[in-house]
This record gives C-alpha cells, sequence and structure tokens, in this order.
C-alpha cells in the first residue's frame, strides 16, 4: 500500500490554520503530523492544504452539447481548479429528469475519474415548468439536490406543491431566480448601460421577486430552498432577513458577479453574456459584503462552457454563460476581502452540506477522513490563457487576467489526479 | 475615421466636418450628370439583415454618383438562411475584396462586431435599437439648411416624441443634436422611455401641448403596432390622442417650427394631419439629404480626397 505524504504545507479546515505534513494511504487521511515520510511526496511548501472545494452549479453539457464540454473534460477543468466535487445541473439534452440519464452522468465521471460528478435532478419533466420529475425514484437513487436551472419555475402552485413533496423526502430544490414575464428578450442588466447600448434589460427585480417568493413558500411548507446565483443587492437582502428568520434557505454566488459589472457589455462582445447578467458596482459590493457575513452560504461557479461560434453571435443570439471552474479560486482570493478561512469554507464545507455530500466532501484533514483534498499557494500569480485552459470551450470573460492564488495538487479518494497544476489523467 | 458605427463616437466637430461635406454633394447631385469618380474603384458592400426600403437605396444611390462599385446583399437571398453564422458571411464577402460594408442588422452591436473579422469599413446603417447614425447626420443636415443654422444648433429647442425605448434614431439624434448645441426634449409615455436616462442630456416631458409653443423642431417616430402587445400603450388611439401630430397642434406650433420624421410614417397614429398640408414639413428634404449625407460619409471613409472637383470622363 502506497503511502502518500503532502509534505510542508499549512492545514486549514473547520478548526483553523497549523502547520503539517498530511499522509493519505487507501484513500484516506491517516496522520497529520510533522516530518511524516512516505512513498510519494508532494511538496506543499507556501501552499494551503485544504478539503476539496464543491462546486454547486457546473454544466458539463453531457448529454447533449458535447461539442462544448464533456462530463471528461469539465471534470478536469474541475480538478485543475481544485473541486473534488460538483453538482451537474441537469439542462443536458436529453435533461436529467430520469434515473437513466442520472445513471449515465455518473458513469461517464467515474470513467473520467478526475472529479466527483453529483448530478441534480429536475424539478419538471424536461424543465419545462408543467410536470414535476419523479422525486421519489431519483431520491432513492441518491439525488439530493433538484433544479431547474437555467428556467425558474414560474408557477407558484407548481413550485409549492414540489416544495411539499420536497420536505417529505428530505431533498433540497434549487431555484434559478427569474420571473420571466419581466426579462423577455433581456441581454444584461436592466440600467443606464443597457440604455445607452440599446439593448434589452434583465431588471433586478425579475430576480427579487423569485427569491421573495420562494422565501415565502419555504416559510409555509417548511422545505429547505437553495437560491442559485444571486445577483442583486436587494435579493441578498432579502436572504438574509430570511435566515434571521430562521427558514430553512441557502444561498450561492459566482465569482462573475463578485468581480465584473455589466458596463463590459458595451464592447458587445457576448463573453460578458450571462444569466443571471451581470450587474452594478452597487450590487457586486453588496454580494462581497453577503459572501463576507455568510448571507451567501458558498461560492459557485456557474461554469456554462460554449462553444466559440456560438459565443460569436450579436449578444441577443449568444446563449448566456462563462466559464468558472479554473478560476474560482483565484478570483476568491484575490477580490474577496475575507479571511482565507472563510474564503475556503464557502468553496467546500458549506457547498459540501447544501448537495448533502459533507460525508465525503469538505472534511477536516484529520486521521481517518476520506482524502479528498485541495493544495494551492494562495500567493503565486498567473494569468488567464484560454487555450490553456482544460474546458473544452473558451468562453472565459477573463483572458489576460492576472490572477493571484493557484492549485498546486488535487487529491480524490487519495489519488493525486492534479500534480503540480497538471491534470494526470 | 476608419468605421461609422455610433454618433458617440463623433465630436460636435466631426459632425460639423460631414455636414460642410455633404453641401459638396449637394452640389455634385444638383448637376446635369450627378456622378463623380471619387470612388472608382472601391467595392462598397451593402449587407441588410432587417428590411429597409429608403436607406438601402440611399446608400446605393450615394455610392453610384462617388462611382464606386455596389454589391447588395439581403439577408433572404443569403446564405444566412442556410445557417451561415455572422462571421462566416462576412469573412467570405470580404474574401472577394471589400472596401466598405454598410450594414443594417436587428441586433444592437452588431456592425460593431464585424469591424473584428474584416479590414473594410463598416458604416451602421441601423443596428437594433442602439444607432442610426446616417439618419441623425442626415437630420442634422436638414435642419441645418432649413433653418439656416450653419455653424452650430445653440439655443435650438428640438423635442423628439414617441418610442425613444426602442429607437436607434432617437439615440443617435440625441447625442448628434446635443453635440451641435440644441436643447433636446423627449417626449414620450413612461413605458416608451429607455429604463435608465443617467448620462442623456435631455429633458424628459410626458406631455407634448405645453411645449410646442416654444419649439423650433419637431421630431416624430413612428411607432409600432406590436408595442400594445407588450402593454406599452392602451391603445394606438390613446397614443394619438396624447402625442400624435394634429392640425390643432400643429396650430401651436411656431411658423418657423420644422416638422420632422424619420420614416416610414404611421399616418393616424404619430402624424395625424396630412403632412403636405404641414408648412413645416421637411419629411421629403430628409429623404433627399439622406443621399447627400451618405456620399460624404462614404468619401469620408474611402475618398482620397481630391477628385471630388471632377466629371465622370
Amino acid at each position: 500500500m502506497t503511502r502518500l505524504v503532502i509534505r510542508g504545507g499549512t492545514v486549514l479546515d473547520q478548526s483553523g490554520e497549523r502547520r503539517a505534513d498530511v499522509a493519505v494511504e487507501d484513500g484516506r487521511v491517516t496522520e497529520v503530523g510533522s516530518s511524516l515520510s512516505g512513498d510519494q511526496t508532494l511538496d506543499a511548501g507556501g501552499c494551503i492544504v485544504a478539503p476539496g472545494l464543491v462546486d454547486l452549479h457546473v454544466h458539463l453539457r453531457e448529454p447533449g452539447r458535447e461539442d462544448a464540454e464533456t462530463i471528461e473534460t469539465g471534470s478536469r477543468a474541475a480538478a485543475l481548479g481544485g473541486f473534488t466535487a460538483i453538482v451537474a445541473m441537469p439542462n443536458t439534452e436529453p435533461a436529467q429528469d430520469s434515473l437513466a440519464v442520472i445513471e449515465f452522468v455518473r458513469a461517464q465521471a467515474k470513467r473520467a475519474g478526475l472529479c466527483d460528478v453529483h448530478p441534480a435532478g429536475c424539478i419538471t419533466m424536461n424543465r419545462e415548468g408543467k410536470a414535476l420529475a419523479p422525486f421519489g425514484e431519483l431520491a432513492a437513487a441518491g439525488v439530493h439536490l433538484f433544479t431547474d436551472d437555467g428556467n425558474g419555475v414560474q408557477d407558484p402552485q407548481l413550485m409549492r406543491h414540489a416544495l411539499e413533496y420536497a420536505r417529505v423526502l428530505d431533498i433540497t430544490l434549487a431555484q434559478h431566480c427569474e420571473v420571466t414575464a419581466l426579462t423577455k428578450g433581456a441581454v444584461m442588466h436592466e440600467g443606464s448601460c443597457c440604455s445607452h447600448l440599446g439593448l434589452p434589460g434583465w431588471p433586478a427585480i425579475a430576480e427579487e421577486l423569485m427569491v421573495h417568493r420562494d422565501i415565502e413558500l419555504s416559510r409555509l411548507t417548511g422545505a429547505r430552498v437553495h437560491l442559485l446565483h444571486l445577483s442583486t443587492a436587494r435579493s441578498v437582502e432579502l436572504v438574509r432577513t430570511a435566515k434571521a428568520d430562521g427558514l430553512a434557505v441557502s444561498a450561492e454566488a459566482t465569482p462573475h458577479h463578485f468581480t465584473l459589472t455589466d458596463e463590459l457589455l458595451a464592447g458587445y462582445d457576448a463573453v460578458y453574456k450571462v444569466n443571471p447578467p451581470l450587474r452594478t458596482a452597487a450590487d457586486l459590493a453588496a454580494i462581497k459584503a453577503g459572501l463576507a457575513d455568510g448571507t451567501i452560504d458558498a461560492i459557485a461557479t456557474d461554469h456554462a462552457p460554449h462553444s466559440p461560434e456560438s459565443k460569436e453571435a450579436p449578444l441577443d443570439q449568444a446563449p448566456p454563460g462563462m466559464l468558472g471552474l479554473e478560476t474560482a479560486l483565484a478570483l476568491a482570493i484575490g477580490e474577496l476581502d475575507m479571511p482565507l478561512a472563510d474564503i475556503v469554507a464557502a468553496l467546500s464545507w458549506k457547498p459540501a452540506a447544501i448537495a448533502r455530500i459533507g460525508d465525503l466532501h469538505g472534511r477536516p484533514v484529520a486521521a481517518g477522513e476520506p482524502a479528498n483534498l485541495v493544495v494551492f499557494d494562495p500567493s503565486a500569480t498567473w494569468t488567464v490563457v484560454p487555450a490553456k485552459l482544460a474546458s473544452k470551450s473558451r468562453n472565459t470573460p477573463y483572458a489576460g487576467r492576472a490572477m493571484r492564488g493557484q492549485v498546486r495538487h488535487t487529491l480524490l479518494g487519495g489519488d493525486p489526479v492534479v500534480i503540480d497544476g497538471t491534470a494526470q489523467r | 475615421m476608419k468605421h461609422l458605427l455610433s454618433i458617440a463616437d463623433l465630436t460636435g466637430a466631426d459632425i460639423h466636418g460631414l455636414l460642410e461635406l455633404t453641401d459638396h454633394m449637394v452640389e455634385i447631385s444638383q448637376r446635369t450628370i450627378p456622378k463623380v469618380p471619387a470612388l472608382r474603384g472601391k467595392n462598397v458592400v451593402s449587407l441588410f439583415f432587417e428590411d429597409s426600403t429608403r436607406t438601402r437605396t440611399s446608400f446605393d444611390a450615394a455610392a453610384k454618383r462617388l462611382s464606386a462599385d455596389t454589391m447588395n446583399f439581403a439577408v433572404s437571398s443569403s446564405s444566412v438562411n442556410k445557417g451561415e453564422s455572422l462571421r462566416d458571411t462576412i469573412e467570405t464577402i470580404s474574401a472577394m475584396g471589400v472596401d466598405a460594408f454598410v450594414i443594417r442588422h436587428k441586433s444592437s452591436g452588431a456592425p460593431q462586431m464585424i469591424t473584428r473579422w474584416t479590414t473594410a469599413c463598416v458604416v451602421n446603417a441601423g443596428d437594433g435599437w442602439h444607432q442610426h447614425p446616417t439618419q441623425a447626420l442626415l437630420d442634422c443636415y436638414t435642419i441645418r439648411t432649413n433653418l439656416n443654422r450653419r455653424d452650430s444648433f445653440e439655443g435650438l429647442r428640438i423635442a423628439i416624441v414617441g418610442d425613444i425605448k426602442h429607437s436607434r434614431v432617437a439615440r443617435s439624434d440625441v447625442q448628434a443634436f446635443t453635440a451641435l448645441g440644441a436643447h433636446v426634449t423627449i417626449v414620450a409615455p413612461p413605458t416608451l422611455l429607455p429604463p435608465s436616462l443617467d448620462g442623456w442630456p435631455v429633458e424628459i416631458s410626458h406631455e407634448l401641448d405645453s411645449i410646442l409653443p416654444d419649439l423650433d423642431v419637431l421630431y416624430l417616430l413612428r411607432v409600432q403596432r406590436e408595442r400594445m402587445d407588450d402593454a406599452l400603450l392602451p391603445s394606438l388611439r390613446e397614443y394619438s390622442s396624447m402625442y400624435g401630430l394634429t392640425a390643432a397642434r400643429a396650430a401651436r406650433l411656431p411658423a418657423h417650427a420644422l416638422v420632422m420624421h424619420p420614416g416610414p410614417m404611421n399616418r393616424g397614429v404619430e402624424i395625424v394631419v396630412d403632412p403636405a398640408d404641414l408648412a413645416g414639413s421637411v419629411i421629403l428634404d430628409q429623404v433627399t439629404n439622406g443621399v447627400a449625407v451618405r456620399m460624404a460619409v462614404l468619401f469620408q471613409l474611402l475618398g482620397s480626397g481630391g477628385d471630388l472637383k471632377g466629371d465622370v470622363s
């Protein structure tokens, strides 16, 4: 049995920071201490050794759009970004509304062997907002998170019924908050930029109305609601109040919503088109504040690969979405005014709990725990070069941007899938 | 000037220069043979991804009067309908040798995107709700000549009335009129204004009648029927009763005031009187000036500057 030692780093987990080497054998951490030795050594000098990152919001595109991403390429991007578990959004073709598709995604992920992939189920069949998906069957097969991401569930009656099921089955419904009657044809944030550019606006109120509705439906039904990719200041405030009321509401925000604003659309480059859209500097500040005070539980990427040709269309025709897996950690380190431990919490054990995979991921770095780990250098600098990304697509809005914080090693179940920034398969 | 994409890219002095150049083009257009060899050998390609009769014809006439070669692609007859991407279309046609593209597209920003894929000049002939810069220039030229304002629009009071939100003409005209010094009021029901007017150097009115006696120019925009479907208007009749130019409203305008419209008009909606009965109507002048203004734009972008005086021989 090989003994792998991560040597010279600083361990960071739920119990704080300490200088320690970490020994890994047979998929588990077996020893945390000083001057450990083993058959294989990974250098962690100057690095943080932390529980592997968990992304609640990833579009892997397979099955259906393998031209943009596959489960393998997306898993590789995830591993390189320091993620050991990701939740795969169900807007595949066919959608993840049946056990057959869920099992296919799991099998492909297992074959790739780079990251644990947890497919989310749909709330409604084919994400059409009409008929409920088979929650019971999917929940029995281990699906914990359900969402129609990309489509918010518009019908409040249907959402109420879904939540009533969810409470009994002990599953979590995640909502893409968008009242579509208010976003017809919308391309970017509704405000002064869209008014100048002559582009249809996506108003903040379209998100906030659904955030408010689902908070109240959670209050009514007692079911857990997870609010996907919050983008507005008022949404953050609504969640803050809901949490103060003790409701079972959680929320996530993306790196692009705490780093980029709607003014970037002035060049009509669809790489900046995303749903919900990039908003104002005031919204960005509110998202950061929400992350800092824990109102927003998790950082999730909404990694959304799209082929170059689809992103070269005019803004109203191009699909929304941007890459995120390989830049999330560095953006969080570089842009958030938060202690590193809080950043890792929002990227690891807090999302692991929301995904209900906290038994395997986001665990303390301690003997006996599963060895799903990330080793990153928080001060290393690098530049985003789209052609070098592992994702099959190139639609990163950060091309050429200087980043601080770099993943060195990622261990999945004790297996070093990334060593010195290089994927091992 | 490499492209003409937006009035926002031009200073007041740039606009003034183009209007001076337009004077030469008007003179050429009045000759017995209204044609000069200024752009001989230049290839001007019109790509209209959206229906247009007057703008396309006007650019075509302008290019021909300057002796440029012209090619026209309408979207219905091109490979775009076969699924070809905008980029492939532009690169393919560029490979045939193009000096200038004249682009009309229903998507805001499409002409700007196209500049990434060609070395040719790009002239925006109207993109989505965004810009229609040659319309603004011909509107400026029409005001300049009819109100004898050669140097500046300082002190002029202009009202633009109608569907500002969805109007590329309004966005271009506001920028051009104010760059030349005019005072602009936009008049519309709240639902037809852009969501934010931050940075728009205009006054806003939801009511037309009280401002009519002070106007030098009343600029009416086309109101489209589909706006009612989105509940932006109760009815066209309601719009007309509040904002339409009736004989009674026309009588409240000063005698010298101009009435303008970018066309095509919705008679009985934004304009209830026969324009022929309006002393101040310069709507056909706008069309005439359009050709000369577009000659000036093409010459500015493509011409060597030396041979405007010559005749075709």
